[in-house]
This record gives structure tokens, sequence and C-alpha cells, in this order.
């Protein structure tokens, strides 16, 4: 048992204040990873724990040390903030702390030296991420949410995707908040939910504070193995009113396609015409919060698997809403299961305010004048998104 | 303060009475339970005057009323069936707690009942909201006996609570327990060297502490709580996690195997995996606990640091039994990073000797 005073404080950290901090840890240093997990997740044990795995961080500080040395001043944590953005982003900008001593104006240049200096520390990088792993020392939120996992392995091989091959243009992401909940409402299509993923990296990387949306998904994701790990690690949860509450109230930022099935499923002749929004339950779950609502508009998942039918026998038995007939799949086997190449476009569009209207949560015509709203403002920006977007695969 | 726990014949019971036997507010404490209980819980009680009474389910109201108690504390819920079988358990879980409230009910002089459950009344879906409230009911009636058990006891005490509003009700939900002195099939699954697992599925888990179970279920007693909680320590170890950290090797095992599987362990009496259990490493269950938190004003020890302490106590760690041991996969680490370090150096020391020099 511990006093309830001190451990409200530990259970507040395991918010956001730890989150945002866990970034600058997997890139860099394990060992306020640990001093975090041992102050949160096993106080009675931390000195141990600490204690026990020093030797580990400091050969490291050691080896990521350099001549300047501002490795232990009080900006630090500034410093490894800033080194929390992942880095195959930050990789050719100059970089702002002071690991390299080298100034721009010395023989090489700083991009130079990193080449050369980089790479001890990112193999301690990975050993420290592989420990972590390998002795459980990590932590996950009660919906299972894995940041340390999501930002070491998942974001850098989707953003492969999302620069490389679909080179997604995010437009308006001064309207996702650094702060606080929001619930971002999105058209939902593609086949396979990339759309989703898609999403969730745009606003890890196009946010200041590199947020992790958290997705609602459909409960067939849950039922299936591998998939709803996958899904629970990245931070998805089941689409439902008490786990959006909860995680609004909590202050994260909520992903939901109000659309599901009718959506991801729709014939490609029907390709961004938006589905009907359902009961709406996104509307009653941001009026209760006071959540804003951010309406976003994806282009380009469309095209990536083009349905031109369903085999519905073979959805019956497999227990699947739709078993697509693309021009590849299945036909081609595996290589059907390659998206198209299209040009992504995502805009998120102005908030839509819900503050104070807690007891319209349960009227039903708010509820679908809200969602009306929500839906017309993106069937609006989906028409001039297209525009600017004469090609799909340009 | 006189009270009356029941299930007195394993653990939970027994060092519950004991602990109450041992509170300065509390009188006489009467231990109940369908068996004598083994000796080691016998000799304890006896050192704290805990008088038992044995008898068949009927026979709880003669025990109540003998024992004047003014407090009911019903532990007597099992979880894994003993000897006779599930039937057995059966008849103890549901006959028994009919039985108990029934005597309750016309009892003059009980004030308080507190009563034993489980999490698993929640059941374990991938229909389920991914945190439990004490209100969410289950979207899928769960499978298991003992969680069919726990529903059905929880409505009894439903219906007396309605019957009997000036009698204080309290229901505890308690998650797993963990803790060196814990024996269940979850304790035992963790202990084994290499533990089965479901392939593709990395369930969420949550834990108490046993001591701290206790020390709940004393407050309950001894204060006046009523309402229904669920008792678990905050956060959540996923298997996977909670496999690494017992420093032990998951062997991941398709699902239509595992019904064979648990039949296997059943067979070689290793141990015994209802559907609760086998669901439960499916989907994982987490429930909150701010409803304890503020109406108990403590904090049960975090499920990582239950779990920790269990793994510790438990020498889990000791290297005959641990393939994976943290120590080691530190010192491999530190190894490697050293190594690298010197390579570092030596490559770029030609290139720049001053910095080298600096560095070192």
């Amino acid at each position: 048992m511990t006093r309830p005073r001190k451990a409200a404080a530990a259970a507040a950290g395991d918010g956001p204040t730890v989150r945002r901090r866990r970034p600058a840890a997997t890139t860099r240093r394990p060992s306020e990873a640990d001093s975090t997990g041992g102050a949160n997740g096993h106080r009675g044990r931390a000195a141990a724990t600490v204690s026990t795995v020093a030797a580990a961080p400091e050969v490291e500080a050691d080896n990521g040390a350099t001549p300047g040395g501002n490795g232990a001043t009080p900006d630090e944590d500034g410093v490894a903030a800033a080194r929390s953005r992942p880095r195959a982003r930050t990789d050719g900008a100059p970089r702002a702390n002071g690991r390299r001593p080298a100034p721009a104006g010395e023989p090489g240049g700083p991009d130079d030296a990193a080449g050369a200096d980089d790479w001890p520390e990112r193999v301690a990088d990975l050993l420290a991420f592989l420990r972590r792993r390998l002795t459980g020392r990590y932590e996950v939120d009660e919906f299972g949410f894995d940041p340390e996992l999501t930002e070491t392995v998942f974001y850098p091989l989707l953003r492969l995707l999302y620069r490389h091959y679909f080179r997604v243009e995010v437009i308006g992401a001064h309207h996702l908040p650094t702060h606080g909940p929001a619930l971002l409402v999105a058209n939902h299509s593609g086949t396979v939910p990339v759309d989703a993923l898609m999403l969730s990296v745009a606003v890890h990387d196009e946010t200041p504070t590199h947020r992790h949306m958290r997705l609602l998904g459909a409960d067939l994701v849950f039922r299936i193995p591998v998939l709803s790990e996958f899904a629970r690690k990245s931070g998805s949860t089941l689409a439902c009113n008490p786990d959006a509450e909860r995680l609004l109230r909590a202050g994260e930022v909520v992903g939901v396609f109000p659309e599901g099935f009718k959506g991801i499923g729709k014939h490609y002749r029907d390709r961004y015409k938006l589905q009907r929004f359902g009961r709406g339950g996104f509307v009653s779950a941001a009026l209760r919060t006071g959540t804003p609502i951010v309406p976003v508009s994806i282009v380009g998942a469309e095209e990536i698997y083009p349905i031109i039918g369903s085999i519905t026998p073979l959805a019956k038995v497999l227990g699947l809403p739709y078993f697509p007939v693309t021009p590849l799949f299945p036909w081609f086997g595996p290589l059907g299961l390659l998206p198209l190449p299209s040009k992504w476009l995502i805009e998120f569009s102005a908030p839509i305010p819900t503050v104070g209207r807690a007891e319209d949560a349960d009227d039903p015509v708010v509820v679908f004048n809200v969602a009306d709203q929500v839906r017309e403002t993106i069937q609006q920006t989906l028409y001039a998104l297209l525009e600017r977007r004469p090609d799909p695969f340009s | 303060m006189r009270v009356l726990v029941t299930g007195v014949g394993r653990y939970l019971g027994a060092h519950l009475a004991a602990r109450l036997a041992a509170h300065p507010r509390v009188g006489q404490v009467t231990g109940f339970d369908s068996a004598a209980p083994p000796s080691p819980l016998r000799e304890m009680l006896d050192e704290h005057r805990v008088p038992v009474v044995t008898g068949e389910a009927r026979d709880v109201a003669v025990a109540l009323a003998r024992s004047g108690a003014d407090t009911v504390a019903h532990m007597g819920i099992i979880s894994t069936p003993g000897v006779g079988g599930r039937a057995a358990m059966k008849e103890q879980n549901i006959i028994g707690t009919m039985q108990l409230l029934a005597a309750c009910q016309v009892s003059s002089q009980v004030h308080k009942v507190v009563v034993r459950s489980s999490t698993a009344a929640y059941g374990a879906s991938f229909r389920d909201p991914g945190v439990f409230t004490e209100t969410t009911p289950p979207s899928l009636a769960p499978r298991g006996g003992f969680a069919k058990d726990v529903i059905e006891v929880e409505g009894y005490v439903r219906g007396f609570a309605r019957r009997r509003p000036d009698v204080i009700t309290t229901v505890m939900r308690l998650a797993p327990m963990v803790g060196p002195q814990a024996e269940t099939t979850l304790t035992r699954y963790f202990s084994l060297p290499v533990v089965p697992t479901v392939l593709g599925r990395d369930p969420r888990l949550q834990f108490i502490h046993l001591d701290d179970a206790l020390e709940l279920l004393v407050r309950a007693v001894v204060e006046n709580h009523p309402g229904t909680y669920n008792v678990a320590g905050e956060g959540v170890l996923v298997l996977s996690q909670a496999i690494r950290r017992a420093g032990r090797i998951a062997v991941p095992i398709v699902e239509p195997g595992l019904g064979a599987l648990a039949a296997l362990v059943r067979a070689l009496r290793l141990g015994e995996f209802s559907h609760d259990q086998l669901d439960l490493l499916v989907h994982g269950r987490v429930v909150d606990t701010r409803a304890l938190v503020e109406e108990f004003g403590v904090r049960p020890r975090s499920t990582a640091e239950a779990f920790d302490d269990f793994v510790r106590g438990r020498g889990l760690h000791r290297p005959a039994f641990a393939a994976l041991r943290p120590d080691t996969v530190e010192a491999v680490e530190r190894t490697l990073v050293e190594g690298m370090r010197r390579l570092g150096e030596r490559v770029s020391r030609p290139a720049d000797p001053s910095r080298a020099e600096v560095t070192r």
C-alpha cells in the first residue's frame, strides 16, 4: 500500500507528461527511460532497477558525450526533446543540440560528421531498446498502447509508405491542437484501413508535440489474432462510447471513421462519396466531453485497392463484411496485395467547438445536426482536394 | 464488532480471518467452511484464536446465529474446482451464497456484508471496451464456470441489498492475485520454464498484490464502504511483458490447439485451466480502479509492482529457472556498447586525433 497522495502524482505522471518524455528516451537515453519507468511502473523497486542498469547508460553517455560536453547540462531534457523527432526527419536538418561540437564552419560540415559519428550511438539506442524489450521494462497504457514500440518500429516503417510511396501532403495541420483532447473524424476508404495508419503518421509528424492519434476500430479488428495486437499496441481500441470518452477525458487525440465498413468497402465507382454516418456516437462522445471535432478529409486512399466487386459467399464464410475483388486481387495472388501508388492529400479542417453542450449529448436532433455538419465539411473539402489533384497517380 | 468469515479453508479466507482477529477494532472472529482448513492455515487460525465451524452450506445459518456476528465476510467463493470438481465448486459458490444471504436476511444482528467477487464477472472478449468500470455489463456471457458463478452470486447479493437496504453491502471484485505467497493457476503458469501463449495475442493483464487485496478486504470489513469495487493494481502488463519480467520464454500456440493443451495440462495434473483463464489469455481484461481509490483512500501496489514482487519473492530469476535474466541481458548490452565504443574510437582516431583525445 502506498500513500494515495504521492501515488496520485505518479498516476498523473502516467498520462501525457511521461509520454511526452518518452520519445527522447527511446531515441537516445535509456537511463531516463528507466528512471521514469521506475518512478511510475514499479516504485518499490525503482532504486534497485536504476542502480542495476546504471552501468549501461553510463557507458552509453560516455559514448555519446563529446568534447563540447553539454551532455549533462540542465537543458538536457530540452535537447532530448528536440531529438525526439524521428531520425528520418531530422537527418539532413542541422541539429540544434550540442552533441556534435563541430561548429557548422568546421571542415566536413555537421552532416558529414553525423554520418560517421552517429552510428555507435544509434546501435547503442537499438541495444537499449532491445534490452528493454527482452526484460519487459517498458510501459503500456491501460488500452495496451505501447508508445516505445510504436515510435521505434511502427512509425518508421509506415513513414516509408507515407513519404515515398503515397507522398502524403498535409494541409491545415495547425488545426490540430498541440495539447488537450480532439476528436478527428475522417472519411474511410481503401479496402484495407491504410488511411487510418497514414493519418496517425500525419498527426504524429505534423504536430510539434508529436501527438499519438488513438484510433477507434471495429470489433472485427480485435477478433483477428496478430492484427488485434498490432492495433492495441499502436494505440487503437474498440469503437465504443466508454472507450472514446475515457480517451477524450484523458486529453488524447482520438481518430474515428464513422462510415465504418460502408466507407472502406464501397465500390470504386462510389469513390469520394461519403457514406452514412451511423448513429453519430462520436458526436455524443465529443459533446459529453466538450471535445472539439476536427473534420479530416483524406484523398488518395480510394485508389490504392479499387474495389470492383465483392465475393459475398466467401465473405460470409470468413465472417468478413466483404471479400474485395480489385483489378489485381485475388487474380494476381500476393501481387494483388500491393497497393497502387496514388498521390495522397490529407486536410484538417477548422475544429467544431462543442464546449458546454454536454446536455445535448443525448438529443438525437442535435447529434444528427452536428454529424451532418461534419459530414458536409468533409464532403466539400474532398471535392476541393480532388480539384487540386486531377491525376490520382501524379 | 464480531465477524463471521466464510471460506477459511482457503488461503484468502483464512488470512483475512487472522488479520481481522489481530485488528484492534474487531472482537471475536469465527471461521466457517465446508471442510477443515489444511494444517498451516489451521495453525495460523489457532494462533489468532479463530474458531472454525465446519458444515454444509445450510449449516451457515446456525454458525451465524451462534457466533453472534454483526458482520459477515463472504470469502467462500472459489475460483478453481477442488476435490469435488466443478459440481462441488458450483454447489459451494451458488448454494453457499444463497444460504448465507438467506441467513443474513432474517438476522437482526447482521448490519454489514462483504462479498468477495472477481473481475472475471466482466468476461473477456473482443467486443468489450478496453477498460471496465463497475457499471459495465459483459458484452458476451462469459463461458467460464467461475465467471458464471460470480455473475450469479452478484445477482443474489444485489437482491439481498434490495431487500435489506439497512445492511451495508460491499462487493469486492478482485483481479487475479499475485504475490510471493499467492498460489493460483496463474502464478503456477508464470512459474513454468517455458510459458505457452496464444499466437498473435498479447492480452493486457492486471493483478492485485495478495497482501493489498487482504488489506482492502480488512478495510471493507472494518470501515463502511457500501457498493461494488474493482480491486486491482493500477496499470497494465501485457502478457509477453510479464513473461519477460519473469525471465521466462513464451511459446506461442495457435488458438485452436489451446483446448487440447489445457486438457493435457489437466491430465498431467500441472494445473487447471478453465475457460475463464483461456479467454483471459486471449483477450485480456483491464478494470478501472478509480472508485476503489477514491472510496478507500488507499492505492494498492500497481500491477507491475505486484508482479515484480511476485517474481522476486518466488525467486523466478534464479539461474536454474530463468531463461532470460535481466542482468544477463544488461551485461550483454554493456559488453556490446563498450566494444562498439572502442571500435568507434579506433576508427575516428586517425582521422581526428585531437578529438579522440578529448573524448577519452
